[in-house]
């Protein structure tokens, strides 16, 4: 599996996604500047965490508007795989790539901590080495994570089965109106969804931090596991 | 009337902080009237905060060397081989002022300072921890502040990707008008390629990289360097603004051109930005340098020398270069979107030359600004003795003394703050805020851990400095040694009241003391660190308070197989060994302040052969593999210790009677230092006799099992229970 990391000024989970790619695929992340206009051939591109260029405007809005972002949309077009962690997620969202938008945390602090997740579809290239139900914890930071969308949209997502993860408690269960496992707020719990084609994943928490158990666990490895799996080509 | 028009005389020069001595000497020196811009150099080096002129004398008397130690004090932050070829480069830095006036701004730019340190001598930073000190969580500011200094902690360190893995944090009336903010930052560099600041090579190109210069946070040095009265708010305009994502930038971008050879030295411009910056650049390297600040990147129009040689805008660098490479390094900036500006050259003169607009602004020898800087030898008082620690009695018995303990502000879990901190970015964190007694991280492409801690009683201090300063550094060696690493050195960042008071001296020289014998003993240097003075606070009436005296030592240790490592989470079974002498020693006990409401006694004795002794067995079964999970003693004492690693673990154990002799509350809460608990899973027995042959004491303590904490009388407290305790406190402050 070839992969790609897209590096904007002020990222900086770039390279905790890249030991996740690294250690699953046994070759190193091609690193994509902001600024290229072309890309090499990839099977998966991944937009990752930070701030990109301070995230001083809504997160993301700046990042969507790059000469990247061109590219990267045109990947999509030609039916690319692409995740997108944490402020990826935003960029996807304010490229239109992704449904929704990311709000402002709840409690309205920045938000660093472990959650737990609920799998809601193993039906995705993201999700196959889970079970639907299966529970997995994961780090969080982000000071923007609450998902909001319009109703039709909710609908639709909900009705496709286009949630690919909700905040849970450790013991699975999801509740939107619980602070303490819903941490940020999110409409249904909602932590990470998928794009009509299936290809297109963003998720605010970061299964690239939990890959070794040195550092506390592997939780986050059935989703590049699963990647590599499904892109190999 | 603007500073530009002001007449220079020893009134101005007052109220820049000099001394009508000091005065006289800038007259001896210059032959002449200064020009505003002269004095403003003058003043701003010569400031305690640049000058360190109270504390020189001192600070020469602690132990700085060791066979790891690449560069000790004296460059931007100290240097420690950690093996493979590796270094890590640590400081730690205050800045306390600012975050009382502005703490939101404060507290960010005291993070992006610190980090300057250490990127500008060639390391990736690879952690952050910060020591805070409040005032009495009762004071309605206390609360605003905390929220402004945790927010801008987080808002910095999480956008710059670097984590902040551990720190600590007290309360105490005595920080009410005066927080402390000391903020330290580790980085890893190749030992062949760091970056030095002494200046070199006539004729080459002066570079200023980074941010815009604009009129923020002129005279913060100064500032910095001065009691606060009540009108000390109004003094906002002197603190600076940050920008992480520039910082961000400005990491990559530096680390970028440090892979390649263009770079002669290199230094941030932190407190007096330009002025100190070119001044000690050139100084270190004996040569001269000529500035043309019309090629300064200014941000806004009209700005004089003055202001432009004061300035402490943040996020900017300053950079001798090699003029063959000035294209290539020129590039590297441009790609990042960052200022690169040529703004003069080095020179033979042994001069700093400044010209603006045609004129030359200043012109001052470098040799006699450092040399002929003030060092004073302040006037030392004899020590107060501390005060009688009173009779002992216990009101309310072990179970509820624990409780009230767990949930005071000094003991409560900092959850509530480490929540507000990314502590995973570069997914390198094997133990975050909570794990363990020090903060590992890993290096990225080794096997390599770091162990990070910063530790300081202050009531201990304030009772005995010089048991404070030795207990100060030998926590955090306990701290590290704890989770498995071997200490290898300290950074210290000292924060005293006003200098000039011989009682205030008194508390610092002794606290030196105590911290340089701990070092010597325990072989763990000081390779770098900050003073902060006048640390007070002017109330309406005349009268002062000073803060307690807090030696804040900031620690790093190191291990080989970063695997080895242990946290203090409790194991599912197994038995809890207690290593070291237990005396019940009360005296500025948790116990006391929380139960019987004093602040009386000695601070505890700290036995440095016995820290030695009973450290190094400890660390020895660690590497063993012996070791399930270590926690030191410290705060609050033994069941405190014992309720954190059940909390940490979500398991309970059976507490075996003390039958010492001591009075149940000493021998439960008492703070003897030099004292470990260990999880063991397998063979206590024959751990404890290896102690026994090595002169270390050690006893099983509890049985390791259930879902409570089972006291010697028979009661049982849930773990439930004392989290519901341990967590009440933050949450209760700040959201209610």
């Amino acid at each position: 599996m070839k992969t790609g990391i897209v590096v904007f000024p002020g990222t900086n989970r770039e390279r905790d996604m890249a030991i996740a790619l690294h250690g699953v695929t046994g070759r190193k992340p091609e690193m994509l500047w902001h600024r290229d206009t072309t890309l090499p051939d990839l099977d998966l591109i991944v937009l990752p965490g930070g701030f990109s260029y301070g995230d001083y405007l809504r997160c993301g809005a700046m990042a969507a508007h790059s000469p990247i972002m061109r590219e990267v949309k045109a990947f999509a077009e030609r039916g690319g795989h692409i995740l997108g962690v944490c402020n990826g997620f935003q960029i996807l969202t304010e490229a239109g790539l992704l449904p929704g938008a990311l709000l402002r945390n709840g409690g309205m602090r920045f938000l660093s901590q472990d959650c737990y997740l609920r799998v809601e579809t193993s039906e995705t290239p993201f999700t196959r080495h889970w079970k639907k139900g299966d529970v997995f914890r994961a780090p969080l930071a982000h000071g923007d994570g609450n998902y909001a969308c319009d109703a039709e949209t909710l609908a639709e997502l909900e009705g496709e089965g286009r949630v690919a993860f909700r905040y849970a408690s450790a013991g699975g269960v999801v509740d939107a109106s619980d602070r303490a496992s819903n941490l940020n707020g999110s409409v249904n719990a909602i932590a990470g969804v998928i794009s009509a084609n299936n290809r297109i994943c963003g998720m605010m928490p970061h299964p690239e931090d939990l890959v070794d158990p040195l550092m506390g666990g592997v939780d986050g490895k059935p989703l590049f596991d699963g990647l590599v799996e499904a892109l190999v080509r | 009337m603007t500073a530009a028009q002001k007449t220079v005389d020893a009134a101005l020069a007052r109220e820049f902080g000099l001394s009508d001595e000091e005065y006289g000497r800038v007259l001896t020196i210059m032959g002449r009237t200064p020009s505003l811009t002269e004095l403003g150099v003058f003043s701003v080096m010569w400031s305690e905060h640049c000058s360190y002129k109270s504390s020189r004398k001192w600070l020469r008397t602690l132990p700085t060397t060791a066979p790891w130690v690449i560069h000790g004090p004296g460059e931007n932050a100290g240097v420690v081989d950690i093996g493979e070829g590796l270094a890590a480069i640590f400081k730690m830095e205050s800045h306390n002022h600012p975050s009382f006036i502005e703490p939101y701004q404060g507290a960010a730019t005291g993070v992006g300072g610190i980090l300057r340190d250490v990127f500008t001598m060639g390391a990736r930073p690879v952690a952050n921890l910060n020591a805070l000190r409040f005032g009495s969580p009762e004071n309605p500011r206390t609360r605003q502040i905390v929220d402004g200094v945790v927010r801008g902690i987080g808002g910095y360190g999480n956008c710059v990707g670097v984590p902040t893995v551990g720190g600590e944090v007290n309360f105490h009336p005595a920080y009410d008008g005066n927080p402390l903010v000391n903020a330290m930052t580790v980085g890893v560099a190749r030992q062949d390629r760091i970056f030095l600041s002494a200046a070199a090579g006539v004729g080459n190109p002066v570079v200023y990289v980074g941010s815009k210069t604009g009129r923020d946070g002129i005279h913060g040095a100064t500032m910095s360097s001065a009691e606060f009265d009540e009108n000390a708010l109004a003094k906002r305009p002197t603190v600076q603004v940050g920008d992480p994502f520039v910082e961000k930038l400005l990491i990559e971008a530096c680390l970028e051109l440090m892979a390649t050879d263009a770079i002669v030295a290199i230094q941030d411009m932190g407190a007096a930005g330009l002025t100190s910056s070119s001044v000690e650049m050139a100084g270190k390297g004996g040569v001269g340098i000529d500035l043309d600040l019309d090629a300064v990147p200014q941000r806004e129009p009209g700005m004089t020398a003055y202001e432009m040689m004061l300035s402490e805008s943040q996020e900017r660098m300053l950079m001798v270069l090699k003029p063959e490479r000035t294209e290539l390094a020129r590039a590297v900036f441009e790609k990042w979107e960052l200022d690169f500006a040529v703004v003069g050259h080095l020179t033979d003169t042994g001069r700093i030359v400044v010209r603006h607009r045609g004129a030359v602004e200043a012109d001052i020898p470098l040799d006699p600004l450092a040399d002929q800087a003030p060092i004073y030898d302040r006037p030392v008082a004899p020590l107060a003795a501390p005060e009688e620690l009173g009779p002992i009695h216990d009101p309310i018995g072990l179970e509820q003394s624990l409780l009230r303990l767990i949930g005071c502000p000094d003991l409560a879990s900092r959850a509530w703050i480490w929540n507000q901190y990314d502590s995973a970015v570069g997914g390198q964190t094997v133990r975050r805020p909570g794990g363990a007694d020090a903060a590992v991280v890993k290096i990225e492409g080794s096997e390599i851990g770091l162990a990070l801690t910063t530790d300081c009683t202050p009531r201990y201090c304030r009772a005995n400095p010089r048991s404070g300063g030795a207990q100060a550094v030998a926590e955090a060696w306990r701290n590290i040694t704890a989770t498995g690493a071997k200490p290898l050195a300290v950074t210290d960042n000292l924060n005293f009241g006003n200098p000039e008071k011989p009682e205030i001296m008194a508390q610092f020289v002794a606290a030196i003391e105590g911290m340089g014998e701990a070092c010597r003993v325990l072989d763990f240097p000081v390779v770098s660190g900050n003073v902060s003075l006048y640390n007070e606070t002017r109330n309406p009436d005349g009268s002062t308070q000073a803060i307690l005296p807090t030696p804040a030592i900031g620690a790093l240790g190191v291990l080989s197989d970063v695997r080895k490592t242990v946290g203090l989470a409790l194991p599912k079974s197994g038995v809890l060994v207690l290593v070291g002498e237990t005396g019940g020693h009360l005296g500025q006990s948790l116990w006391l302040r929380e139960v019987l409401g004093r602040e009386t006694g000695d601070a505890p004795v700290v036995d440095l052969e016995r820290e030695k002794r009973n450290g190094d067995f400890v660390r020895e079964r660690i590497a063993a593999g012996e070791v399930t999970a270590c926690h030191d003693l410290s705060d609050g004492g033994l069941l405190v210790a014992v309720a954190e690693m059940a909390m940490a673990g979500g398991v309970g154990c059976v507490l075996q009677s003390a039958e010492t002799g001591i009075r149940p509350e000493a021998f439960w809460f008492g703070e003897d230092q030099a004292r470990y608990l260990v999880a063991i899973e397998g063979d206590a027995d024959a751990l404890i006799a290896r102690a026994k042959a090595q002169s270390v004491s050690a006893r099983v303590i509890a049985t390791i099992g259930g879902d409570g904490l089972t006291l010697p009388n028979g009661a049982t407290i849930s773990i439930a229970r004392l989290r519901s305790a341990n967590e009440a406190f933050f949450p209760g402050l700040m959201e209610a």
